[in-house]
Protein backbone atom coordinates (compact mmCIF):
# COMPACT_ATOMS: atom_id res chain seq x y z
CA UNK A 1 0.00 0.00 0.00
CA UNK A 2 1.40 3.42 -0.95
CA UNK A 3 -0.50 5.62 1.47
CA UNK A 4 -2.19 4.24 4.53
CA UNK A 5 -4.18 6.44 6.89
CA UNK A 6 -5.66 5.13 10.12
CA UNK A 7 -7.80 6.91 12.68
CA UNK A 8 -7.15 10.35 11.20
CA UNK A 9 -8.45 12.94 13.61
CA UNK A 10 -8.23 16.71 13.21
CA UNK A 11 -9.79 19.55 15.17
CA UNK A 12 -9.86 23.28 14.62
CA UNK A 13 -10.06 24.58 18.15
CA UNK A 14 -13.15 23.00 19.67
CA UNK A 15 -14.60 21.97 16.37
CA UNK A 16 -13.88 18.40 15.35
CA UNK A 17 -13.32 18.24 11.62
CA UNK A 18 -12.36 14.57 11.22
CA UNK A 19 -13.46 11.93 13.70
CA UNK A 20 -10.92 9.23 12.99
CA UNK A 21 -11.13 8.11 9.38
CA UNK A 22 -9.32 5.21 7.69
CA UNK A 23 -8.42 4.99 4.03
CA UNK A 24 -5.72 3.74 1.71
CA UNK A 25 -4.39 4.65 -1.68
CA UNK A 26 -2.43 2.21 -3.76
CA UNK A 27 0.34 2.96 -6.24
CA UNK A 28 -0.99 4.28 -9.53
CA UNK A 29 -4.59 4.53 -8.39
CA UNK A 30 -7.00 7.37 -8.88
CA UNK A 31 -9.07 7.70 -5.72
CA UNK A 32 -11.67 10.30 -4.90
CA UNK A 33 -13.26 11.49 -1.71
CA UNK A 34 -16.66 13.02 -2.27
CA UNK A 35 -18.84 14.84 0.18
CA UNK A 36 -20.73 18.01 0.88
CA UNK A 37 -19.26 21.36 1.77
CA UNK A 38 -17.73 21.21 5.25
CA UNK A 39 -17.57 17.42 5.40
CA UNK A 40 -13.81 17.57 5.99
CA UNK A 41 -12.53 16.87 2.47
CA UNK A 42 -9.97 19.67 2.33
CA UNK A 43 -8.91 18.95 5.88
CA UNK A 44 -8.12 15.37 4.87
CA UNK A 45 -5.73 16.57 2.16
CA UNK A 46 -4.19 19.18 4.47
CA UNK A 47 -3.52 16.49 7.03
CA UNK A 48 -1.67 14.38 4.47
CA UNK A 49 0.39 17.44 3.49
CA UNK A 50 1.04 18.04 7.19
CA UNK A 51 -0.40 21.54 6.83
CA UNK A 52 -2.70 20.94 9.80
CA UNK A 53 -1.83 19.22 13.03
CA UNK A 54 -3.41 15.82 13.57
CA UNK A 55 -4.52 14.54 16.96
CA UNK A 56 -3.13 11.76 19.11
CA UNK A 57 -3.79 8.30 17.77
CA UNK A 58 -3.59 9.25 14.12
CA UNK A 59 -1.43 6.99 11.99
CA UNK A 60 -0.24 7.90 8.52
CA UNK A 61 2.32 5.90 6.65
CA UNK A 62 3.67 6.45 3.18
CA UNK A 63 5.66 3.61 1.64
CA UNK A 64 6.09 2.30 5.17
CA UNK A 65 7.43 5.62 6.50
CA UNK A 66 5.77 7.41 9.39
CA UNK A 67 4.47 10.60 7.77
CA UNK A 68 4.03 12.37 11.09
CA UNK A 69 7.80 12.78 11.25
CA UNK A 70 7.82 14.93 8.11
CA UNK A 71 7.43 18.68 7.81
CA UNK A 72 5.19 20.00 5.03
CA UNK A 73 8.08 20.90 2.72
CA UNK A 74 9.62 17.46 3.24
CA UNK A 75 6.36 15.72 2.41
CA UNK A 76 6.76 17.38 -0.97
CA UNK A 77 10.50 17.13 -1.52
CA UNK A 78 11.26 13.79 0.15
CA UNK A 79 8.06 11.77 -0.05
CA UNK A 80 7.03 13.12 -3.43
CA UNK A 81 3.49 14.17 -2.54
CA UNK A 82 2.24 17.39 -4.11
CA UNK A 83 -0.92 19.28 -3.27
CA UNK A 84 -3.15 21.55 -5.32
CA UNK A 85 -4.78 23.50 -2.51
CA UNK A 86 -8.31 24.78 -2.25
CA UNK A 87 -8.63 28.05 -4.14
CA UNK A 88 -5.46 27.24 -6.14
CA UNK A 89 -3.31 29.70 -4.16
CA UNK A 90 -1.07 30.71 -7.04
CA UNK A 91 1.56 33.36 -6.55
CA UNK A 92 -0.22 36.09 -8.48
CA UNK A 93 2.80 38.40 -8.42
CA UNK A 94 5.04 35.81 -10.08
CA UNK A 95 4.96 34.87 -13.74
CA UNK A 96 3.67 31.50 -14.92
CA UNK A 97 7.25 30.37 -15.44
CA UNK A 98 8.33 31.58 -12.02
CA UNK A 99 5.45 29.73 -10.36
CA UNK A 100 6.60 26.55 -12.07
CA UNK A 101 10.27 27.13 -11.29
CA UNK A 102 9.62 27.90 -7.66
CA UNK A 103 7.95 24.52 -7.33
CA UNK A 104 11.29 22.90 -8.25
CA UNK A 105 13.11 24.81 -5.47
CA UNK A 106 14.23 21.71 -3.60
CA UNK A 107 14.79 19.51 -6.64
CA UNK A 108 18.28 18.77 -7.91
CA UNK A 109 17.43 16.55 -10.90
CA UNK A 110 17.91 19.18 -13.59
CA UNK A 111 17.34 16.91 -16.59
CA UNK A 112 14.12 15.55 -15.16
CA UNK A 113 12.91 19.05 -14.33
CA UNK A 114 13.36 20.02 -17.95
CA UNK A 115 11.45 16.97 -19.10
CA UNK A 116 8.66 17.57 -16.61
CA UNK A 117 8.38 21.17 -17.72
CA UNK A 118 8.08 20.08 -21.34
CA UNK A 119 5.47 17.53 -20.40
CA UNK A 120 3.38 20.13 -18.60
CA UNK A 121 3.63 22.49 -21.55
CA UNK A 122 2.50 19.73 -23.87
CA UNK A 123 -0.48 18.91 -21.66
CA UNK A 124 -1.28 22.58 -21.06
CA UNK A 125 -0.06 24.46 -24.15
CA UNK A 126 -1.82 27.60 -22.90
CA UNK A 127 0.69 27.84 -20.09
CA UNK A 128 3.59 27.96 -22.48
CA UNK A 129 1.90 30.72 -24.46
CA UNK A 130 1.50 32.68 -21.25
CA UNK A 131 4.71 31.75 -19.50
CA UNK A 132 5.92 35.32 -19.04
CA UNK A 133 2.58 36.61 -17.85
CA UNK A 134 1.88 37.21 -14.16
CA UNK A 135 -0.22 34.39 -12.74
CA UNK A 136 -2.70 36.90 -11.32
CA UNK A 137 -3.70 37.94 -14.82
CA UNK A 138 -4.68 34.45 -16.01
CA UNK A 139 -8.27 33.34 -16.56
CA UNK A 140 -9.84 30.91 -14.10
CA UNK A 141 -9.24 27.92 -16.34
CA UNK A 142 -5.64 28.86 -16.96
CA UNK A 143 -5.10 29.37 -13.26
CA UNK A 144 -6.36 25.87 -12.58
CA UNK A 145 -3.98 24.52 -15.23
CA UNK A 146 -1.12 26.36 -13.61
CA UNK A 147 -2.08 25.10 -10.16
CA UNK A 148 -1.97 21.51 -11.41
CA UNK A 149 1.23 22.01 -13.39
CA UNK A 150 2.89 23.74 -10.47
CA UNK A 151 2.02 20.88 -8.13
CA UNK A 152 3.29 18.37 -10.67
CA UNK A 153 6.59 20.24 -10.92
CA UNK A 154 7.01 20.08 -7.15
CA UNK A 155 6.43 16.33 -6.85
CA UNK A 156 4.74 13.68 -8.95
CA UNK A 157 4.60 10.40 -7.08
CA UNK A 158 1.23 11.38 -5.62
CA UNK A 159 -0.89 14.42 -6.36
CA UNK A 160 -3.52 15.62 -3.93
CA UNK A 161 -6.13 17.67 -5.75
CA UNK A 162 -8.60 19.87 -3.92
CA UNK A 163 -11.66 20.45 -6.13
CA UNK A 164 -10.02 20.73 -9.53
CA UNK A 165 -13.43 21.43 -11.06
CA UNK A 166 -14.15 24.44 -8.87
CA UNK A 167 -15.18 27.54 -10.76
CA UNK A 168 -14.72 26.01 -14.20
CA UNK A 169 -17.26 25.99 -17.01
CA UNK A 170 -18.48 22.44 -17.85
CA UNK A 171 -16.37 22.19 -20.97
CA UNK A 172 -13.20 23.29 -19.18
CA UNK A 173 -14.02 20.89 -16.36
CA UNK A 174 -14.03 17.95 -18.74
CA UNK A 175 -10.80 18.96 -20.40
CA UNK A 176 -9.20 19.46 -16.98
CA UNK A 177 -10.12 15.88 -16.06
CA UNK A 178 -8.74 14.66 -19.39
CA UNK A 179 -5.46 16.35 -18.53
CA UNK A 180 -5.44 14.76 -15.10
CA UNK A 181 -6.03 11.35 -16.66
CA UNK A 182 -3.09 12.05 -18.95
CA UNK A 183 -0.93 12.88 -15.94
CA UNK A 184 -1.94 9.70 -14.12
CA UNK A 185 -1.16 7.58 -17.17
CA UNK A 186 2.58 7.89 -16.55
CA UNK A 187 2.33 6.60 -13.01
CA UNK A 188 1.26 9.53 -10.88
CA UNK A 189 -1.13 8.42 -8.16
CA UNK A 190 -4.03 10.81 -7.67
CA UNK A 191 -6.15 11.45 -4.62
CA UNK A 192 -8.78 14.07 -5.25
CA UNK A 193 -11.62 15.54 -3.27
CA UNK A 194 -14.66 16.86 -5.10
CA UNK A 195 -18.09 18.24 -4.58
CA UNK A 196 -18.93 17.32 -8.14
CA UNK A 197 -19.46 13.66 -7.25
CA UNK A 198 -20.54 12.38 -10.63
CA UNK A 199 -17.51 13.80 -12.40
CA UNK A 200 -15.15 12.57 -9.71
CA UNK A 201 -16.56 9.05 -9.68
CA UNK A 202 -16.37 8.79 -13.45
CA UNK A 203 -12.74 9.78 -13.30
CA UNK A 204 -11.61 7.74 -10.30
CA UNK A 205 -11.37 3.99 -9.86
CA UNK A 206 -12.38 4.02 -6.22
CA UNK A 207 -14.17 6.44 -4.00
CA UNK A 208 -14.96 7.30 -0.41
CA UNK A 209 -17.93 9.27 0.83
CA UNK A 210 -17.17 11.67 3.65
CA UNK A 211 -20.00 12.94 5.85
CA UNK A 212 -19.34 15.44 8.65
CA UNK A 213 -15.96 14.03 9.49
CA UNK A 214 -16.72 10.33 9.02
CA UNK A 215 -16.17 8.06 6.04
CA UNK A 216 -19.57 6.42 5.56
CA UNK A 217 -19.31 4.52 2.29
CA UNK A 218 -16.41 3.25 0.25
CA UNK A 219 -16.11 1.20 -2.86
CA UNK A 220 -15.40 0.98 -6.55
CA UNK A 221 -16.55 4.01 -8.49
CA UNK A 222 -19.12 2.12 -10.58
CA UNK A 223 -20.62 0.62 -7.42
CA UNK A 224 -20.86 4.05 -5.82
CA UNK A 225 -22.43 5.49 -8.95
CA UNK A 226 -25.16 2.84 -8.63
CA UNK A 227 -25.47 2.98 -4.86
CA UNK A 228 -28.99 4.22 -4.04
CA UNK A 229 -27.85 6.28 -1.06
CA UNK A 230 -25.01 7.93 -2.96
CA UNK A 231 -27.38 8.56 -5.84
CA UNK A 232 -29.89 10.21 -3.60
CA UNK A 233 -27.48 12.34 -1.61
CA UNK A 234 -24.79 13.24 -4.12
CA UNK A 235 -25.85 12.51 -7.67
CA UNK A 236 -29.17 14.29 -7.65
CA UNK A 237 -31.46 11.22 -7.43
CA UNK B 1 17.63 80.53 -1.80
CA UNK B 2 20.44 80.15 -4.25
CA UNK B 3 20.92 77.36 -6.66
CA UNK B 4 24.15 76.14 -5.08
CA UNK B 5 22.55 76.17 -1.64
CA UNK B 6 19.76 74.02 -3.03
CA UNK B 7 22.14 71.50 -4.56
CA UNK B 8 24.24 71.45 -1.43
CA UNK B 9 21.15 70.26 0.38
CA UNK B 10 20.38 67.71 -2.31
CA UNK B 11 23.80 66.19 -1.69
CA UNK B 12 23.24 66.16 2.05
CA UNK B 13 19.78 64.67 1.63
CA UNK B 14 21.14 61.88 -0.56
CA UNK B 15 23.59 60.89 2.14
CA UNK B 16 21.04 61.18 4.93
CA UNK B 17 18.46 59.27 2.93
CA UNK B 18 20.97 56.49 2.23
CA UNK B 19 21.00 55.52 5.90
CA UNK B 20 17.23 55.45 6.10
CA UNK B 21 17.00 53.49 2.88
CA UNK B 22 19.52 50.84 3.92
CA UNK B 23 17.72 50.27 7.21
CA UNK B 24 14.23 50.49 5.73
CA UNK B 25 15.08 47.65 3.33
CA UNK B 26 15.48 45.24 6.25
CA UNK B 27 12.20 46.31 7.77
CA UNK B 28 10.40 45.98 4.48
CA UNK B 29 11.85 42.57 3.59
CA UNK B 30 10.99 40.98 6.90
CA UNK B 31 7.53 42.50 6.95
CA UNK B 32 6.80 41.52 3.42
CA UNK B 33 7.63 37.84 3.87
CA UNK B 34 6.66 37.17 7.50
CA UNK B 35 4.05 39.87 8.20
CA UNK B 36 5.95 41.07 11.20
CA UNK B 37 7.88 44.20 12.00
CA UNK B 38 11.27 43.44 13.41
CA UNK B 39 11.41 46.31 15.87
CA UNK B 40 14.93 45.28 16.86
CA UNK B 41 16.14 46.27 13.42
CA UNK B 42 17.36 49.75 14.42
CA UNK B 43 19.47 48.10 17.08
CA UNK B 44 20.87 45.66 14.56
CA UNK B 45 22.05 48.76 12.70
CA UNK B 46 23.75 49.80 15.94
CA UNK B 47 25.29 46.35 16.39
CA UNK B 48 26.49 46.49 12.79
CA UNK B 49 28.17 49.80 13.45
CA UNK B 50 29.92 48.40 16.54
CA UNK B 51 30.97 45.28 14.68
CA UNK B 52 32.30 47.61 11.99
CA UNK B 53 34.20 49.43 14.69
CA UNK B 54 35.75 46.17 15.87
CA UNK B 55 36.60 44.96 12.40
CA UNK B 56 38.08 48.31 11.34
CA UNK B 57 40.11 48.61 14.52
CA UNK B 58 41.42 45.08 14.12
CA UNK B 59 42.31 45.51 10.48
CA UNK B 60 44.01 48.84 11.08
CA UNK B 61 46.01 47.27 13.89
CA UNK B 62 47.17 44.49 11.57
CA UNK B 63 48.15 47.05 8.96
CA UNK B 64 49.97 49.51 11.22
CA UNK B 65 51.78 46.77 13.08
CA UNK B 66 52.99 45.52 9.72
CA UNK B 67 51.40 42.05 9.94
CA UNK B 68 49.48 42.35 6.71
CA UNK B 69 50.22 45.25 4.44
CA UNK B 70 46.81 46.16 3.08
CA UNK B 71 46.11 49.30 1.08
CA UNK B 72 43.66 51.70 2.71
CA UNK B 73 40.89 51.18 0.22
CA UNK B 74 41.01 47.46 0.87
CA UNK B 75 40.72 47.99 4.61
CA UNK B 76 37.59 50.01 3.89
CA UNK B 77 36.10 47.37 1.58
CA UNK B 78 36.94 44.53 3.97
CA UNK B 79 35.46 46.41 6.90
CA UNK B 80 32.16 46.81 5.08
CA UNK B 81 32.07 43.25 3.77
CA UNK B 82 33.16 41.50 6.98
CA UNK B 83 30.82 43.62 9.11
CA UNK B 84 27.90 42.80 6.83
CA UNK B 85 28.77 39.12 7.02
CA UNK B 86 29.11 39.02 10.80
CA UNK B 87 26.02 41.12 11.43
CA UNK B 88 23.95 38.88 9.19
CA UNK B 89 24.48 36.16 11.79
CA UNK B 90 23.05 38.48 14.43
CA UNK B 91 19.95 38.66 12.26
CA UNK B 92 19.83 34.89 11.92
CA UNK B 93 20.10 34.46 15.68
CA UNK B 94 17.38 37.03 16.30
CA UNK B 95 15.09 35.16 13.93
CA UNK B 96 15.91 31.79 15.42
CA UNK B 97 15.59 32.73 19.09
CA UNK B 98 13.18 35.62 18.97
CA UNK B 99 10.74 35.12 16.16
CA UNK B 100 10.63 31.50 15.04
CA UNK B 101 9.01 30.21 18.24
CA UNK B 102 6.34 32.90 17.79
CA UNK B 103 5.56 32.28 14.15
CA UNK B 104 2.01 31.21 14.91
CA UNK B 105 1.60 33.53 17.90
CA UNK B 106 -0.45 36.75 17.74
CA UNK B 107 1.37 39.46 15.84
CA UNK B 108 1.47 41.70 18.92
CA UNK B 109 3.64 39.14 20.73
CA UNK B 110 6.13 39.22 17.90
CA UNK B 111 6.18 43.01 17.91
CA UNK B 112 6.88 43.06 21.64
CA UNK B 113 9.60 40.47 21.16
CA UNK B 114 11.26 42.85 18.73
CA UNK B 115 11.18 45.68 21.25
CA UNK B 116 12.64 43.40 23.91
CA UNK B 117 15.40 42.13 21.66
CA UNK B 118 16.21 45.75 20.88
CA UNK B 119 16.54 46.59 24.56
CA UNK B 120 18.66 43.48 25.12
CA UNK B 121 21.01 44.50 22.32
CA UNK B 122 21.29 48.07 23.66
CA UNK B 123 21.84 47.15 27.29
CA UNK B 124 23.95 44.14 26.40
CA UNK B 125 26.23 46.46 24.51
CA UNK B 126 26.25 48.80 27.49
CA UNK B 127 27.20 45.96 29.82
CA UNK B 128 29.89 44.72 27.48
CA UNK B 129 31.56 47.96 26.42
CA UNK B 130 30.46 50.45 29.05
CA UNK B 131 28.74 53.78 28.62
CA UNK B 132 31.74 55.36 27.00
CA UNK B 133 31.13 56.49 23.46
CA UNK B 134 33.46 55.05 20.87
CA UNK B 135 35.19 56.84 18.06
CA UNK B 136 34.85 55.04 14.78
CA UNK B 137 38.38 54.74 13.35
CA UNK B 138 39.06 56.92 10.36
CA UNK B 139 39.12 54.65 7.32
CA UNK B 140 39.45 57.28 4.65
CA UNK B 141 41.06 60.68 4.60
CA UNK B 142 38.35 63.24 4.22
CA UNK B 143 38.55 65.16 0.99
CA UNK B 144 36.25 67.87 -0.18
CA UNK B 145 35.55 68.60 -3.79
CA UNK B 146 33.89 71.73 -5.05
CA UNK B 147 31.64 71.32 -8.04
CA UNK B 148 30.11 74.59 -9.18
CA UNK B 149 29.99 75.95 -5.66
CA UNK B 150 28.59 72.76 -4.17
CA UNK B 151 30.83 71.02 -1.66
CA UNK B 152 30.94 67.26 -1.83
CA UNK B 153 33.12 65.15 0.41
CA UNK B 154 34.51 61.82 -0.68
CA UNK B 155 32.73 60.29 2.31
CA UNK B 156 29.36 61.44 1.04
CA UNK B 157 30.09 60.03 -2.37
CA UNK B 158 31.11 56.76 -0.76
CA UNK B 159 27.96 56.55 1.35
CA UNK B 160 25.63 57.24 -1.54
CA UNK B 161 27.39 55.01 -4.07
CA UNK B 162 27.76 52.04 -1.75
CA UNK B 163 24.11 52.35 -0.69
CA UNK B 164 22.79 52.54 -4.21
CA UNK B 165 25.09 49.70 -5.27
CA UNK B 166 23.77 47.47 -2.51
CA UNK B 167 20.17 48.31 -3.38
CA UNK B 168 20.70 47.42 -7.01
CA UNK B 169 22.38 44.17 -5.98
CA UNK B 170 19.46 43.35 -3.73
CA UNK B 171 17.02 44.12 -6.50
CA UNK B 172 18.82 41.70 -8.81
CA UNK B 173 18.94 39.06 -6.10
CA UNK B 174 15.24 39.29 -5.43
CA UNK B 175 14.36 39.23 -9.12
CA UNK B 176 16.78 36.70 -10.53
CA UNK B 177 17.62 34.03 -7.94
CA UNK B 178 15.45 31.20 -6.71
CA UNK B 179 15.77 32.48 -3.15
CA UNK B 180 14.58 35.88 -4.28
CA UNK B 181 11.72 34.20 -6.08
CA UNK B 182 10.80 32.36 -2.90
CA UNK B 183 10.84 35.65 -1.02
CA UNK B 184 8.50 37.26 -3.53
CA UNK B 185 6.25 34.23 -3.34
CA UNK B 186 6.20 34.44 0.44
CA UNK B 187 5.28 38.10 0.29
CA UNK B 188 2.22 37.10 -1.72
CA UNK B 189 1.12 34.00 0.19
CA UNK B 190 3.47 32.64 2.81
CA UNK B 191 1.13 29.87 3.94
CA UNK B 192 1.30 27.94 0.71
CA UNK B 193 5.07 28.24 0.22
CA UNK B 194 5.94 24.95 1.99
CA UNK B 195 3.78 23.12 -0.56
CA UNK B 196 6.39 24.14 -3.11
CA UNK B 197 8.97 22.16 -1.17
CA UNK B 198 10.41 25.43 0.13
CA UNK B 199 11.24 25.55 3.81
CA UNK B 200 10.21 28.75 5.56
CA UNK B 201 13.01 27.95 8.00
CA UNK B 202 15.44 28.63 5.17
CA UNK B 203 13.86 31.72 3.66
CA UNK B 204 13.08 33.50 6.94
CA UNK B 205 16.64 33.44 8.32
CA UNK B 206 18.00 34.31 4.88
CA UNK B 207 15.77 37.37 4.83
CA UNK B 208 16.90 38.40 8.30
CA UNK B 209 20.51 37.83 7.28
CA UNK B 210 20.23 40.06 4.21
CA UNK B 211 18.33 42.77 6.06
CA UNK B 212 20.87 42.74 8.87
CA UNK B 213 23.77 42.80 6.44
CA UNK B 214 22.34 45.90 4.78
CA UNK B 215 21.79 47.53 8.17
CA UNK B 216 25.42 46.74 9.02
CA UNK B 217 26.56 48.42 5.80
CA UNK B 218 24.48 51.39 6.90
CA UNK B 219 26.08 51.22 10.35
CA UNK B 220 29.63 51.20 8.99
CA UNK B 221 28.89 54.03 6.57
CA UNK B 222 27.25 55.96 9.38
CA UNK B 223 30.35 55.43 11.49
CA UNK B 224 32.47 56.77 8.66
CA UNK B 225 30.26 59.84 8.23
CA UNK B 226 29.51 60.49 11.92
CA UNK B 227 32.27 58.71 13.82
CA UNK B 228 30.74 58.63 17.30
CA UNK B 229 29.03 55.42 18.37
CA UNK B 230 26.76 54.89 21.33
CA UNK B 231 24.47 51.99 22.24
CA UNK B 232 21.29 53.98 21.60
CA UNK B 233 22.30 55.31 18.20
CA UNK B 234 19.95 52.89 16.42
CA UNK B 235 16.71 53.85 18.10
CA UNK B 236 15.65 57.07 16.44
CA UNK B 237 17.16 56.28 13.06
CA UNK B 238 15.53 52.84 13.26
CA UNK B 239 12.10 54.28 13.94
CA UNK B 240 12.48 56.71 11.09
CA UNK B 241 13.54 53.94 8.74
CA UNK B 242 10.48 52.02 9.87
CA UNK B 243 8.38 55.01 8.90
CA UNK B 244 10.08 54.94 5.51
CA UNK B 245 9.26 51.25 5.10
CA UNK B 246 5.59 51.99 5.77
CA UNK B 247 5.68 54.98 3.46
CA UNK B 248 7.11 52.80 0.69
CA UNK B 249 4.26 50.36 0.94
CA UNK B 250 3.91 46.77 2.04
CA UNK B 251 5.69 44.22 -0.08
CA UNK B 252 7.59 46.80 -2.06
CA UNK B 253 11.25 46.47 -1.23
CA UNK B 254 12.41 49.15 -3.60
CA UNK B 255 9.53 51.34 -2.43
CA UNK B 256 11.07 51.25 1.03
CA UNK B 257 14.43 52.35 -0.33
CA UNK B 258 12.90 55.21 -2.32
CA UNK B 259 10.85 56.29 0.68
CA UNK B 260 14.04 56.24 2.74
CA UNK B 261 15.58 58.73 0.36
CA UNK B 262 12.37 60.74 0.32
CA UNK B 263 12.41 60.94 4.10
CA UNK B 264 16.02 62.12 3.95
CA UNK B 265 15.00 64.85 1.52
CA UNK B 266 12.02 65.92 3.58
CA UNK B 267 14.11 66.22 6.74
CA UNK B 268 16.99 68.06 5.15
CA UNK B 269 14.78 70.48 3.26
CA UNK B 270 12.57 71.16 6.26
CA UNK B 271 15.70 71.96 8.24
CA UNK B 272 16.83 74.21 5.40
CA UNK B 273 13.71 76.35 5.65
CA UNK B 274 12.68 76.10 9.30
CA UNK B 275 14.66 76.12 12.54
CA UNK B 276 16.20 72.67 12.94
CA UNK B 277 14.44 72.10 16.27
CA UNK B 278 11.20 71.91 14.29
CA UNK B 279 12.64 69.43 11.82
CA UNK B 280 11.05 66.22 13.04
CA UNK B 281 7.77 67.90 13.93
CA UNK B 282 7.28 69.25 10.45
CA UNK B 283 8.85 66.34 8.59
CA UNK B 284 6.60 63.79 10.26
CA UNK B 285 3.53 65.94 9.88
CA UNK B 286 4.26 65.75 6.16
CA UNK B 287 4.59 61.96 6.39
CA UNK B 288 1.30 61.78 8.26
CA UNK B 289 -0.38 63.84 5.56
CA UNK B 290 1.03 61.57 2.85
CA UNK B 291 -0.29 58.48 4.61
CA UNK B 292 -3.70 60.07 4.99
CA UNK B 293 -3.99 60.24 1.23
CA UNK B 294 -2.05 57.08 0.46
CA UNK B 295 -2.77 54.71 3.35
CA UNK B 296 -1.01 51.81 1.62
CA UNK B 297 2.11 53.87 1.03
CA UNK B 298 3.51 54.74 -2.37
CA UNK B 299 3.86 51.27 -3.85
CA UNK B 300 1.75 49.11 -1.56
CA UNK B 301 -1.46 47.50 -2.69
CA UNK B 302 -4.54 46.79 -0.62
CA UNK B 303 -3.88 43.34 0.70
CA UNK B 304 -5.40 40.83 3.02
CA UNK B 305 -3.25 37.89 3.98
CA UNK B 306 -4.68 34.43 4.07
CA UNK B 307 -3.40 33.04 7.31
CA UNK B 308 -4.07 29.38 6.68
CA UNK B 309 -4.44 26.89 3.92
Amino acid sequence: MLLEVKNLRVSYGNIKALHGIDFQVDEGEIVCIIGANGAGKSTTLRAISRMVEVEEGTQMTFMGKDMLKYKPEKVVSELGISHVPEGRRLFGNLTVMENLKLATFARKDKEKIKKDMERMFSIFPRLEERKNQEAGTLSGGEQQMLAVARAYMSAQRVMLLDEPSMGLAPKLMLSMFDSLAEISREGTTILLVEQNARLALKFAQRGYVLETGNLVIEGKSEDLLNDPEVKKAYLGG
Amino acid sequence: MTFTFFFQNVVNALQWGSFYALIALGYAMVYSILMLFNFAHGDIFMVGSYIGFGVATGLLYLVTSGFIPLPHWLVLVLTIVISMFLTSFVGVIVERIGYRPLRNAPRASAAITGLMIGIILETGNLALLGARRLNFPSLIMSRTYEIGGVFVTNKKILVVLVSIGLMLALDQFVRKTKWGMAMRAMSYDFVVVPLMGVSIDVIAPLTFAIGSGLAAAGGVLYGIAYPILDPYMGILIGWKAFVAAILGGRGSIMGAALAGFLLGFIEIFVAMIFPSTLRDLIAFSIVLAILTFRPYGFFGKPYSAKLRL
